[in-house]
């Protein structure tokens, strides 16, 4: 098998923050990115898409982008999130529904093998720029 | 100031994730170049991934080229303990970062000897929320929960345990005596994870491990591995 030297390991990977954090920073650099394509100096409203079980808390990414965004061409932008309900596709009888709690079964024929096709999204929608 | 008569609205569309999982895909498609199974291991801390990663390293060293990246928030504790072993460890320092992402690893994977290993386990951060969305390019998702942990724990953290390919039911050797209710931890597990095969083990006493060998092997032989980690 392989064998490692007695050499140092550990990778040492730039320190980063809450999940939320990471996830406001991608957000704002896309839309720079897209303001830029635009020539847009400024940046008045970002809409998000946020599934219901994408496991990111609204109140932290909130926090997120009000730190995040100062001093930035989007300083005092409006934050939209449209969330988006979990979806189930029914491994049984295929039927699609939308699951009450993450535990509820398929809503026709109650069976508990249903698939998650929406609900997980964390997407930039679109801007409102100038 | 801005001038509001010229705001225009602009579509973006684009998942906030699409670099990670192009990152993520990457590192699958380097994988599989190498003929490695990738397994991210997830559970909350304590739940006892690095003392049956250590098990494993052991038992299974004759059996299988195996290097670990291990991903810890401040210490380099489970990496020492890891190293003991023999197999080639990466530590990834997060500092406070909750999880994981793809690009983390791929970093990881250019400290790590080449050929890649036949079995690569990944030990995320101890957390069940965080890590699930974040595609790291693993073949499988290997969940934990021991028995010290409450049997409700899938229901609490359903994702991580709906995109499983394995459950691993962990310290057995002392379920008897914190009072362990088997059939209900089953019964929470099956509740979300209806198809993952769920494998008690204790690391301490060796109980169950060979199951848990077994499916790995299986894996390196890609005929077994299930659940879908992508999201």
């Amino acid at each position: 098998m392989l064998r490692s030297e007695s050499v140092a390991w550990p990778v040492t990977v730039e320190p980063r923050r809450m999940h939320e954090l990471s996830i406001m920073e991608s957000v704002l650099e896309m839309a720079r990115a897209r303001a830029a394509e635009e020539k847009a100096a400024r940046i008045h409203k970002i809409v998000l898409r946020i599934g219901d079980v994408s496991g990111v808390s609204l109140d932290a990414l909130t926090f997120a982008f009000e730190v995040l965004a100062r001093d930035t061409q989007a300083a005092g932008a409006e934050l939209v999130v449209e969330r988006v309900p979990a979806r189930c596709r029914c491994g049984e009888c295929d039927a699609v529904y939308e699951p009450a709690d993450p535990l509820a079964g398929c809503s026709a024929c109650g069976a508990l093998r249903g698939s998650l096709i929406q609900g997980r999204e964390l997407e930039l929608s679109s801007l409102e720029v100038s | 100031m801005a001038d509001r008569e010229t705001t225009r609205t602009i579509s973006v569309q684009a998942s906030v994730l699409d670099k990670n999982d192009a990152l993520a895909a990457r590192n699958r498609a380097r994988f599989d170049a190498a003929g490695s199974l990738a397994v991210n291991m997830l559970s909350s801390p304590g739940s006892g991934k690095t003392s049956l990663l250590e098990r494993t390293l052991s038992d299974l060293a004759e059996s299988v080229p195996m290097a670990v990246i291990v991903g810890d928030l401040a210490t380099d504790n489970d990496a020492a303990r890891l190293r003991e072993r023999g197999a080639p460890i990466v530590q990834i320092t997060t500092g406070d970062l909750c999880h994981l992402d793809a690009a983390m690893v791929a970093q990881a994977i250019e400290a790590l000897p080449e050929p890649l290993a036949r079995l690569l386990f990944i030990e995320n951060v101890g957390n069940l929320v965080c890590p699930v969305a974040f595609d790291l390019g693993e073949h499988a998702r290997a969940t934990l929960m021991s028995v010290t942990e409450g049997e409700d724990k899938p229901l609490k953290y359903p994702a991580v345990f709906r995109t499983a390919g394995v459950v691993v039911v962990t310290k057995m050797d002392i379920a008897d005596a914190v009072g362990f209710d088997r059939a209900t931890a089953i019964r929470c597990i099956r509740a979300v994870a209806p198809d993952a095969p769920v494998i008690e083990v204790s690391a301490r006493t060796g109980l169950g491990l060979s199951e848990w060998y077994n499916w790995l092997m299986k894996g390196t032989r890609r005929d077994c591995v299930n659940g879908d980690t992508r999201r």
